[in-house]
């Protein structure tokens, strides 16, 4: 099965059609989770611990209760124990009772905002109210927050059932590490014997948020007989329906998720925090219950991803060529165990062909919010490390950073560290269109500088289902079941136009309930236009089957006698006999007295995603007075495999360059000496804004991906993996000074640049 | 306490409410009057996705009460478009795929309409400040401004609708 022939072929795929969702988002007419209401609905709040680490002694609902308008209030008491079992239904695996107790706490409060105990009022005002009469009782335990304080002997343990993960023999006593993994390949002693240089550093980067506008919301509805209807903003609505029903201990066919549009996610929303709470709400007082988080308790309780060290040592000839990589990445999975460590490890030297290396990462629990997926989770973090290193190696041998690259970029039939053997793949084609790129020719102006990184993502496949249904008047419906978190069902519409030969206009996507398509797996990964895209394709050429059988019906001929192309059915050749094509609408309307409705529903578990690679170029220039960092021109360049809607690969190259830009310069978690976050808010914690960023120039390169029909890729992650090395590499080529410890923010660049130059530093 | 008794001008339409002191204008725009366009993304004034022109000023309808509505002229993103007519703005950020998730779009199309009340003529820095008031974790913002400095254009009749 394959559509892609050259590119000329190709009517749809590849153009920019305004996508079918556009102008309800335009209006103001789209429903995001916060914009749903029921008749008799009730308002959910959160009670949220203030101590970074405390024992729950008792919780006394009593005083809450008694006030009019409050109409239950519930704790882990109402919730079942769910068993320590792992469970795939989102992007990353969860651990169910896990995430049972970080959406309400069982015997400890393992971070501040940890949930408590929640209530349902008839107002927003009354519910609020209610929470400060909750009493609860706790023992302040004493917390940990950094990684390495964490590790260490003696720390505070979190949980006393954690035992380290990958050694051996298994060890007797708890620890916060609660996982080690490794991937090795060739001889790391004899590769840096090898070495005629080698250079060894330490970075480390902070806790950073997703930060999408929209706060988690939803509206829980739970009937008497306990048929439940959940609206929701998720990136998976199968996830919701999943991770809810083991967590209140519900049957899946009891729980009908609807997906609401969704403002942002970037991996945040792969995971349920509310959705079991208002469910349990609902339960308890019978009435629909709507809970809608600010933008506080997004911050404190949802999110973020790991902050890190990284320890780098790398050893090459004087010609550049790696002998030895070895790499330590210490992550922070937060409260629970299930950092990204392990996508971190295996992403670190994915872009290389080192032939001796050794990658170790350590998965560290601490008194902070349990991490979520965020966009290419653990890979930015690890190439920020190796990509700035790799900088430092190549200032140190005084070649050209983009050379050394070329000469240790991994090509087809490269093995790479963690396994597998890459065919098709994309690296050395950015890495000659960077070259080829006007951004990498133009001058630059005096204490003006200009960095290169490259980043790999390994992209994800799996579970999807379409249906594609051929209406009465010869109009399609195309339903998926993938959240639309940034044009999906424009390229799911594009990908069935192109298969059935017919206008975009008139193919019509939407996203499935879960009544409504079979099982899908998360919106995450950067799987659904490859993964989705495939299923809605095949469901195309099954309908084109059904239609040329129709056809063949109606001239009593063969169906083998029968080609479509171009919308129509055609005899096929002139021993089929001689007909008039047949076109869809004619095939519809003719329907009922051929065989009845045409539709077809595909279920498939897609293989062979195709790796994505990146190279990033950045120049910056510094205010010497203030540190601040502006970045004057950056250039994303990315192997896209085939793009099927332009515009909004574009737009996911530039978005993650922006997340990754906040990333590299100003976003982080700040906490207090008692753990509690000191920056919960968009004033503190601060994102790139307009006025932060140039345009930011794309390059897409075109290596198309032969498991899918198209030739797509995907294309969300790996974007934001290059630009923390990108701008660090620069701000490095413009001052001489090498900053190694994320965010580069103001203070901390004009901190580096007075300690180089103490002279200046004094005179002002 | 009772309810403030409010009466104002929303879109064109004379609108009468009833609100607790306490709730701010975007409370009342989305729980009692169901214009659910306007977003809440902070409840603080930082992410612009409440936007709201109030008597011809651009201000985040999470920092006015309801109460202050009396007696104004408020436009809100349900009344950009003229009946089945876009806005310029709106028309160009679909040309454009200036949206991605499309929570901050209502926001951003509020403020840029602003904008081009005022100055018809922005420059791409002038627009990048006017909305730095607004964020966008999607885009990167490349596209909305390409898009806004096309609206521009096209109000001005030097560009295709």
């Amino acid at each position: 099965m394959t559509f892609v022939g050259t590119k000329e072929d190709l009517k749809v795929v590849g153009t920019r059609p305004i996508r079918p969702d556009g102008v309800d988002k335009v209006t103001g007419r789209a429903t995001f989770g916060a914009d749903m209401t029921m008749p008799g609905m009730l308002w959910g709040k959160i009670k949220r611990s203030p101590y970074a680490h405390a024992r729950i002694l008792s919780i006394d609902p009593g005083k809450a209760l008694a006030l009019p308008g409050v109409k239950a209030v519930i704790t882990r008491a109402d919730f079942p124990d769910v068993p320590p079992e792992l469970a795939y239904i989102g992007a990353a695996p969860a651990n169910l009772r896990d995430q049972s107790r970080n959406c309400m706490a069982k015997s400890k409060a393992l971070y501040e905002g940890h949930a408590v105990a929640a209530v349902a009022a008839t107002s927003p005002a009354i519910a609020e109210e209610a929470l400060d009469l909750i009493t609860v009782e706790y023992e302040v335990l004493p917390h940990v927050l950094e990684v390495e304080e964490a590790m260490a002997e003696g720390a505070p343990i979190l949980h006393d059932d954690v035992f380290t993960a990958g050694l051996d023999p298994k060890p007797t006593k708890p620890s916060n590490v609660a996982k080690r993994v490794q991937f090795a390949k060739g001889d790391i002693d004899q590769g840096f014997a090898e070495a005629e240089v080698v250079i060894e550093r330490r970075y480390t980067t902070k806790p950073v948020h997703q930060a999408y506008i929209e706060p988690h919301a939803c509206v829980v509805s739970v009937a008497a007989d306990g048929q439940c209807t959940i609206w929701s903003s998720s990136q998976g609505q199968f996830m919701v329906r999943g991770y809810t029903s083991r967590i209140v201990g519900a049957d899946l066919a009891n729980i009908r998720a609807i997906p609401a549009e969704i403002g942002g996610g970037f991996g945040g929303k792969t995971i349920v925090y509310l959705e079991p709470l208002a469910y349990m709400l609902s339960k308890k007082s019978g009435r629909p219950v709507k809970m809608v988080m600010s933008r506080e308790e997004v911050f404190r309780a949802t999110g973020p991803t790991s902050g890190a060290v990284i320890e780098v040592r790398l050893g090459a000839r004087k010609d550049g060529r790696l002998t030895a990589a070895e790499v330590v990445l210490k992550y922070q999975s937060g409260a629970f165990p299930g950092s990204p460590v392990n996508q971190g490890c295996t992403c670190a030297l994915a872009m290389y062909d080192v032939p001796n290396a050794l990658v170790t990462g350590y998965d560290v629990l601490s008194n902070r919010p349990k991490v979520a997926a965020y966009r290419a989770p653990g890979a930015p973090i690890a190439s920020f490390g190796v990509e700035s290193c790799l900088d430092e190696l190549a200032r140190e041998l005084g070649l050209d950073p983009l050379a050394v690259r070329e000469t240790n970029a991994a090509r087809d039939g490269t093995k790479a560290v963690h396994g597998p053997t890459w065919v098709n793949i994309g690296y050395l084609a950015t890495l000659e269109a960077t070259k080829a790129s006007e951004h990498l020719k133009a001058p630059l102006g005096p204490g003006q500088g200009r960095g290169i990184a490259s980043g790999y993502w390994h992209n994800a496949g799996g579970e999807s289902s379409a249906a594609v249904h051929v209406n009465e008047d010869g109009t399609v419906t195309v339903t998926g079941g993938h959240p639309d978190i940034g044009g999906s069902r424009a390229s799911m519409a594009m990908m069935a136009a192109e298969a059935l030969g017919v206008p975009y206009e008139r193919v019509r996507p939407v996203v499935g309930d879960t009544t409504a398509i079979g099982f899908s797996a998360s919106t995450g990964g950067s799987r659904v236009t490859f993964a989705g895209g495939m299923a809605v394709t095949r469901a195309a050429e099954k309908v084109i089957d059904e239609l040329k059988r129709r056809a063949a019906i109606t001239w009593d001929i063969s169906p083998e006698a029968v080609e479509w192309r171009d919308g129509k059915a055609f005899p096929a050749g002139a021993n089929a006999g001689s007909f008039e094509p047949l076109s869809m609408v004619q095939i519809a309307a003719k329907a009922a007295r051929t065989g009845g409705p045409i539709s077809a529903e595909v279920q498939i578990n897609a293989q062979g995603q195709g790796p994505g690679f990146a190279t990033h170029i950045c120049d910056v220039e510094i205010d010497k007075e203030t540190g601040r960092a502006k970045i004057l021109r950056y250039t994303a360049i990315q192997d896209v495999g085939r793009a099927i809607h332009p515009s909004y690969v574009e737009g996911q190259m530039q978005g993650g360059v922006a997340q990754g830009i906040g990333w590299a310069l100003n976003e982080e978690y700040i906490y207090d000496k008692e753990g509690r976050l000191e920056n919960p808010g968009f004033l503190d914690y601060r994102v790139p804004v307009a006025s932060d960023m140039p345009m930011i120039e794309t390059v897409m390169v075109e290596v198309p991906n032969p498991r899918h029909p198209f030739g797509a890729r995907g294309v969300g992650e790996v974007p934001i993996v290059p630009p923390m090395a990108a701008v660090a590499n620069a701000i490095c080529a413009a001052t001489g000074v090498r900053l190694r410890d994320l965010p580069m923010s103001p203070p901390k660049v004009l901190a580096a640049i007075d300690a180089r130059e103490p002279l200046r530093a004094a005179a002002d | 306490m009772s309810k403030h008794h409010v009466s104002t001008t929303i879109n064109g339409e004379s609108v009468e409410f009833l609100c607790e002191p306490q709730q701010t204008l975007l409370d009342v725009l989305r729980d009692e009057l169901n214009l659910t366009g306007s977003k809440e993304g902070c409840a603080s004034g930082d992410c612009g996705a409440c936007s709201v022109i109030v008597d011809g000023r651009l201000c985040c309808s999470c920092l006015m009460l309801g109460a202050e509505a009396e007696g104004r002229r408020i436009q809100t993103i349900e009344g950009i478009a003229d009946g089945d007519r876009l806005h310029p703005v709106q028309q160009k950020f679909l040309e454009h795929a200036a949206l991605q998730c499309g929570f901050c779009t209502p926001g951003l199309i509020v403020a840029a309409k602003a904008l081009l009340d005022e100055n018809l003529n922005p420059s791409e820095e002038e627009t990048r400040y006017w909305l730095a008031g607004n964020l966008c974790r999607c885009t990167g913002y490349d596209k909305v401004i390409r898009a806004v400095l096309d609206a521009a254009a096209v109000m001005r009749g030097e560009a295709a609708e």
